[in-house]
């Protein structure tokens, strides 16, 4: 340029006008979802100091932090605690290994290797209530497939009742998520693998080392930040569990998680104090989490 | 080096995952198709189809109307979300201003909200704006979702698209909404496809503003209906009924993501690998 402080001035009105307008066009989104997210959250926490109920949501007054000290004592929340950590842990451990082995499975070279995927893709697109209805036939008591294949195959005696019974409620909620949701797991990992340099895995099959040995030594580390993505995403997701465990079991004692307890207080007993205060803790356990997550450096701040 | 076993079991490994990726729906199919004893025998090839389920579920009950709900209230999120967020990611993908990241890590935060920890105050705001047991309320209350994750998706995409073009149309003094409208938007049109999939997909499987937001069977959303489909007595679930709305309402999923398999699979991880 011929002019440099001419272009220079410019340049920096150009980019004052460009942030206005950036300012501007973020405005309708950011009221938006101040409306309908950040208002309702600060109402609920609100609430969790007050004796609120359903019927007189006007009307209520400060209790300070009685609420969260019903909760503490209570064994039903600690129970719906307890089986949300539960279940969180060893379904997105078990989502976690299967999705690795079939996004390896989807990345090797074979015939039919679309229709795989494709079906693949079925768990993910049902929706979970419907999932969980199919599966909630399937596991049947008395009329269930499942119970009259294995009983075909001699791997039971006798019929089980799955969501039905206590000991197998919490089993079956973690069978259909993990049917339900590696898929998902697997489609994120496979998108990991193929963005990873073939060369190193060229390398290692021209120098004979075995696949098993290359998969440890190369893909797993390579691979490493997808997993946690994909972990970190599975893992809030399933600390708030709703749906399933609603559906599967009713929210049955030995399965009911924190945020179907919350529910329950909410609509059902119509304590809204308690609910709130109940839906208060569950969102800072997870904002918990997801901070521990970004200290631990899975995430990137930049949002690439 | 591979050994002769690398093949077979290959092939072993996809059959059974394809199996069991494919058959609790199939089951669904064939039970949805039988009728009174035939529903508790284990056939699995239905040797009689009927197709009296599917009639019921239209007859006795607005599984009809649940549908149009569900479209309409699923429809009427993805535009809306749609709308805000190309406007949104417009100003954070292609704008360099102070607080951006901020602000993008906050929208993520919001899409890994637990629901439930707004649902009281949605409740009371849903009452006060006079949006209860109404379908516009769902539409509101979904924004919640749809909205930060378009954002993010399109955000992620709007980034990669090339600077050169842009800066063209900012030499040739064209304005914002211009190159918003008319440069972007055009190039935007595979993400938005796949975008609005996901949002459509999230909105139709919503579960919990749905069943608490409504009461009438009329307003019911299709999971909802499902979920909350009695027999005649407590204990006597209407399990081939069960199965026929719920085949109705998937096998429209299905052929959508069989079509679009490329752009979802793109959407889904644009969402949360690059981020």
């Amino acid at each position: 340029m011929s002019h440099p402080s001419q272009s220079s001035y410019n340049k920096s009105q150009l980019t004052r006008s460009r942030t206005r307008d950036a300012w501007l066009f973020l405005l309708p989104t950011l009221v938006v979802l101040s409306l309908v997210a950040g208002w309702p959250l600060l109402r609920t926490i609100w609430f969790s100091f007050t004796d609120a109920s359903l019927s007189s949501l006007e009307a209520t007054q400060f209790v300070g932090i009685d609420n969260f000290m019903y909760l503490l004592d209570d064994a039903t929340w600690r129970q719906s605690f307890k089986n949300t950590l539960f279940f969180a842990v060893i379904s997105v451990s078990l989502e976690t290994v299967l999705g690795l082995l079939i996004a390896l499975v989807l990345n090797a070279h074979f015939k039919g290797r679309g229709w795989l995927r494709t079906a693949v893709l079925i768990p993910w697109a049902i929706p979970t209530i419907v999932s969980a209805k199919m599966w909630g036939w399937i596991l049947h008591d008395v009329y269930g497939v499942l119970n009259e294949i294995l009983l075909f195959f001699h791997i039971i005696k006798e019929p089980l009742a799955w969501a039905a019974s206590p000991d197998l409620a919490m089993a079956s909620v973690i069978l259909v998520d993990v049917w339900k949701t590696t898929p998902f797991m697997a489609l994120l990992l496979l998108a990991g693998l193929q963005l990873l340099p073939q060369e190193c895995f060229e390398a290692a099959r021209v120098d004979g080392i075995h696949p098993l040995r290359v998969f440890w030594r190369v893909t797993l580390p390579l691979l490493k930040p997808s997993i946690t993505v994909a972990v970190i995403f599975r893992t809030l997701d399933a600390l708030r569990v709703f749906d399933l465990i609603y559906v599967l079991t009713s929210g049955s004692l030995e399965t009911i998680s924190m945020s179907v307890y919350a529910r329950q207080q909410l609509f059902d007993f119509q304590n809204v104090g308690i609910g709130s205060a109940a839906a208060t803790l569950l969102f800072f356990i997870i904002s918990l989490a997801t901070i521990g997550f970004i200290m631990a450096g899975g995430l990137k701040q930049d949002g690439r | 080096m591979r050994s002769k076993l690398y093949k077979p079991s290959l092939y072993f490994f996809s059959f059974l995952i394809m199996v069991v990726c494919v058959f609790p729906f199939y089951w669904a199919i064939v039970s949805s198709l039988k009728t009174g004893s035939d529903l508790f025998k284990v056939e699995f090839i239905p040797n009689t189809i009927a197709l009296s389920n599917f009639i019921e579920i239209f007859k006795e009950q607005p599984f009809g109307r649940n549908i149009l709900n569900s479209v309409f209230v699923a429809v009427g999120t993805v535009s809306i979300s749609l709308l805000l967020a190309v406007s949104a990611a417009y100003a954070l993908g292609r704008v360099r201003f102070r607080g951006r990241s901020a602000l993008l890590l906050s929208i993520l935060s919001i899409s890994m909200f637990p629901q439930v920890a707004i649902l009281s105050g949605m409740f009371e705001l849903i009452r006060t704006l006079n949006l209860y047991d109404n379908l516009l309320g769902l539409v509101f209350s979904y924004m919640t979702f749809t909205l930060p994750f378009t954002t993010w998706i399109l955000t992620t995409f709007m980034k990669q698209l090339p600077r050169e073009i842009e800066e063209a149309a900012i030499m040739d003094g064209a304005s914002t909404f211009t190159i918003c409208t008319k440069i972007f938007l055009p190039l935007l049109w595979p993400a938005l496809v796949t975008t609005g999939l996901l949002a459509f997909i999230a909105a139709w499987n919503e579960f919990l503003y749905a069943l608490t937001f409504t009461v009438e069977s009329q307003s019911r959303t299709v999971p909802v209906a499902i979920a909350l489909m009695t027999g005649a007595s407590e204990f006597e679930l209407p399990w081939g009924k069960i199965m026929a709305a719920s085949v109705v309402v998937t096998l429209p999923l299905i052929v959508l993501v069989l079509i679009f398999q490329r752009q979802i699979v793109s959407g889904l991880t644009a969402g949360a690998v690059k981020g």
